[in-house]
C-alpha cells in the first residue's frame, strides 16, 4: 500500500467516525444540529478523498475527460434538484421527500452493482452474492419508495389489492431467488442479472401497493433500512469499507425505527406488509354500530373550560397536520399560558406519517421541544389534567385498546380518558384507521366540538382571547 | 478474494452493532430528523459512484454513471440540507426572567 493510498484510507475512516459521532449527537435536541453538521463534514472528507484517489489514478482507476464530464453532469443535475427540494419542501411533505431520497439512494446502490457486473463479468462467489443482494434490495426499495412517496402525496393512497397478488409476489420472489442463484453460480449472461433487477422492481411495487396510509411510518422505516442495506452491499461489491459502515448504520437505524413503529401500532411488520386492516367491509360495519350518547359543546364553552383549567394537555394527531393547523394550535397554547394554564403536548409515536413527524410539525410552528412529551412520559400526567384537548387523533386515544377482542386491542394508547374532562375537535363521528368506534367519544367526561381542526382551533383562540383579556 | 469478503462482513456486522447501540437512545422527538440524517448518510453511495466512474466505459456504462451520480448527489446534498433545516426549528422554551415554570430543571 502506497503512502497515498494509506492517506486515502485514513480519510475514509475519519468519515465513518464522523457518521457515528454525528448519530450519537442526535440523542438530544440541543446537540442534534451539530451532529448533522459533523456527519456532513465527514461526508465531505470521504467524497473529496475518493475524488483525489480516482483523480490520482491509483489502484487501476484512471479518470479521463469523458468520465469526469459524465460524473460531474450527473452530480450537478442531482445535487441541484436535491438542494431545491430540500430548501422548498413543506414540513408536512417531509415523509415524501425522505421516501424519495430512500428511492434514489437505493437506486444508486443497485446501479453501482449493475455497472460493476457489466465491467467485471465473472465476480467471485462473495462479490456475486453481494451483487444480487444489492440489486434485489436496491430494486425493491427504489420502486417501493417511489410508490410510497406517491401514496403520501395523495395518489393511490388507498390500499390497492387484487386477487392473487400474494401468489404473484411469491412466484416473483422465487424467480428472483432462482435468478440470483444462477448469477452466483456464474451465469454467463448479463440479461440474468437484469431480469433479477426487473423482478425486484416489480416486487417493490407489489409490496407497497396494498399498504394503507396509517401504516406509512412503518413502511418508510423499513424502506430506509433496505436502502442502508443496499448501500452496504454496494460497499461489498466495491470492497469499500466506508460504504459498508455507513450502510450498516442506516440499516440499524431503519430497523430500530421499524420495530418501534410496529410496536406502537401493535402490529407485526409482516402483517403490515401483508396488507392494511380496516380496509374492507368490517370497518364499515363496525362504524355503523354507534355507542352511547354523544355530548356536543359550543366554542365559547370549550374556550371557557380551557382558559380556567390549571393544566391542559393537547393531543395532536395526523388530522391536525392534514389541516395545517399546527400554528393555530400553538397560538391557543400561548393564549392559555398567558392566562397561567400549564400546557403540554402528548405525542403518540405514530402521530403523523413518519416516525416523529408530529414533533417536527410542532417545532416548525415554534412550539418549544420541552413541551412535547412522549407517551410513556405523559401518560401518568393525565390524571392530574383538567382538560385534555384531542385534535385530529383517534385510534391512539381509544380506551378499547385496553380490552382484548377488537381491532385496536393491545395497541399502546395515550390515557386521555384519565383526564378530568376531555374536549375532542373532530369534523364528524367517522371512525379512524382501525375502523372501530372510539369509546372516548361516548365517555360522559367527553365533549365533542364538531369542527375542522384549523377552523375549530382558530375559533377557540378567538374565544379564549376575549376571556383572558 | 474470500479473505476480503470475510473482512467486509466483519466490518458490516460490527458497524450494525454500533448503529443499534448509538441509535436506540435517540428520543422519539428526534425520530424524523434521525431518519432524514440516516438518509443523508446513505448518500455515501456517492463515494461508490465516484469509484465506479474510474472504470466506466461504453454507452451503457456512461448512462448508468450519469443516473447513479444524479441519484447519489440528490440524496446526499438534499438529505443534509433538509435535516439541517428541520433541526434548526427545534428550540427550547425561551427563558423569561422572573417567570420560572415548574418544568425548569432544578
Amino acid at each position: 500500500m502506497t503512502h497515498w493510498e494509506t492517506g486515502i484510507r485514513f480519510a475514509s475512516l475519519f468519515g465513518a467516525v464522523c457518521f457515528v459521532i454525528g448519530l450519537h449527537l442526535m440523542n438530544s435536541p440541543a446537540s442534534a444540529r451539530r451532529g448533522n453538521q459533523v456527519s456532513a463534514f465527514g461526508m465531505t472528507v470521504a467524497v473529496v478523498a475518493v475524488l483525489l484517489n480516482v483523480g490520482h489514478g491509483d489502484g487501476g482507476a484512471v479518470m479521463n475527460a469523458t468520465r469526469w464530464i459524465v460524473l460531474s453532469a450527473g452530480v450537478l443535475v442531482g445535487g441541484a434538484y436535491g438542494l431545491y427540494a430540500a430548501r422548498t419542501v413543506q414540513m408536512t411533505s417531509m415523509p415524501q421527500l425522505v421516501s424519495l431520497f430512500n428511492a434514489v439512494g437505493g437506486g444508486a446502490a443497485a446501479l453501482i452493482a449493475i455497472a460493476e457486473y457489466d465491467i467485471h463479468t465473472h465476480p467471485s462467489g462473495g462479490t456475486a452474492t453481494a451483487t444480487v443482494l444489492d440489486v434485489v434490495i436496491g430494486g425493491i426499495t427504489f420502486t417501493g419508495s417511489l410508490l410510497a412517496a406517491l401514496k403520501l402525496q395523495g395518489h393511490l393512497s388507498h390500499p390497492v389489492s387484487f386477487p392473487g397478488s400474494h401468489a404473484a409476489s411469491g412466484l416473483l420472489f422465487a424467480a428472483a431467488l432462482a435468478g440470483s442463484g444462477w448469477v452466483i453460480a456464474g451465469a454467463d449472461r448479463k440479461v440474468v442479472l437484469l431480469g433479477v433487477v426487473v423482478i425486484a422492481m416489480v416486487l417493490g411495487v407489489l409490496t407497497v401497493l396494498p399498504i394503507g396510509g396509517a401504516d406509512m411510518p412503518v413502511v418508510i422505516s423499513l424502506l430506509n433500512a433496505f436502502t442502508g442495506t443496499a448501500v452496504a452491499m454496494a460497499g461489498f461489491v466495491l470492497s469499500n469499507a466506508t460504504l459498508t459502515i455507513a450502510g450498516a448504520l442506516v440499516g440499524a437505524s431503519g430497523s430500530i425505527l421499524t420495530k418501534l413503529m410496529a410496536d406502537a401500532m401493535n402490529r407485526s411488520v409482516l402483517s403490515i406488509i401483508a396488507g392494511g386492516f380496516g380496509t374492507g367491509a368490517t370497518g364499515v360495519m363496525a362504524a355503523a354500530s354507534a355507542g352511547g350518547p354523544v355530548k356536543a359543546i359550543a366554542v365559547d364553552d370549550a374556550a371557557l373550560q380551557l382558559a380556567y383549567a390549571s393544566k391542559v394537555i393537547i393531543v395532536p394527531g395526523y388530522g391536525l397536520a392534514a389541516a395545517q393547523a399546527q400554528h393555530e394550535c400553538r397560538q391557543l397554547a400561548e393564549v392559555l399560558e398567558s392566562h397561567g394554564v400549564d400546557v403540554s403536548y402528548a405525542i403518540h409515536p405514530v402521530a403523523g406519517r413518519m416516525p416523529g413527524h408530529m414533533n417536527v410539525l410542532l417545532a416548525e410552528a415554534n412550539v418549544p421541544y420541552d413541551q412535547l412529551k412522549e407517551m410513556e412520559e405523559i401518560n401518568s400526567e393525565f390524571e392530574r389534567t383538567d382538560v385534555a384537548l384531542v385534535v385530529g387523533a383517534n385510534d391512539v386515544t381509544n380506551p378499547a385498546a385496553r380490552r382484548p377482542g377488537n381491532a385496536v386491542s393491545g395497541m399502546p394508547i395515550l390515557d386521555v380518558d384519565h383526564a378530568k374532562s376531555i374536549i375532542v375537535i373532530k369534523r364528524s363521528m367517522a371512525s379512524g384507521y382501525a375502523g372501530i368506534d372510539n369509546e372516548l367519544y361516548t365517555d360522559p367526561k367527553t365533549s365533542m366540538f364538531f369542527a375542522d381542526a384549523k377552523q375549530g382551533l382558530a375559533a377557540l383562540v378567538a374565544a379564549a382571547k376575549t376571556l383572558v383579556a | 478474494m474470500t479473505g476480503s469478503f470475510v473482512g467486509d462482513m466483519t466490518i458490516f456486522v460490527l458497524a450494525l452493532l454500533v448503529g443499534f447501540e448509538v441509535i436506540s437512545k435517540v428520543p422519539a422527538t428526534l425520530h424524523t430528523p434521525l431518519m432524514s440524517g440516516a438518509n443523508s448518510i446513505h448518500g455515501v453511495v456517492l463515494v461508490g459512484v465516484v469509484i465506479l466512474s474510474g472504470e466506466t466505459h461504453g454507452i451503457l456504462g456512461y448512462v448508468l454513471l450519469f443516473i447513479a451520480g444524479a441519484f447519489a448527489a440528490a440524496n446526499v446534498i438534499g438529505g443534509y440540507v433538509v435535516t439541517d433545516r428541520m433541526l434548526q426549528m427545534f428550540k427550547r422554551r425561551p427563558v423569561v426572567p422572573g417567570a420560572h415554570s415548574k418544568d425548569d430543571q432544578p
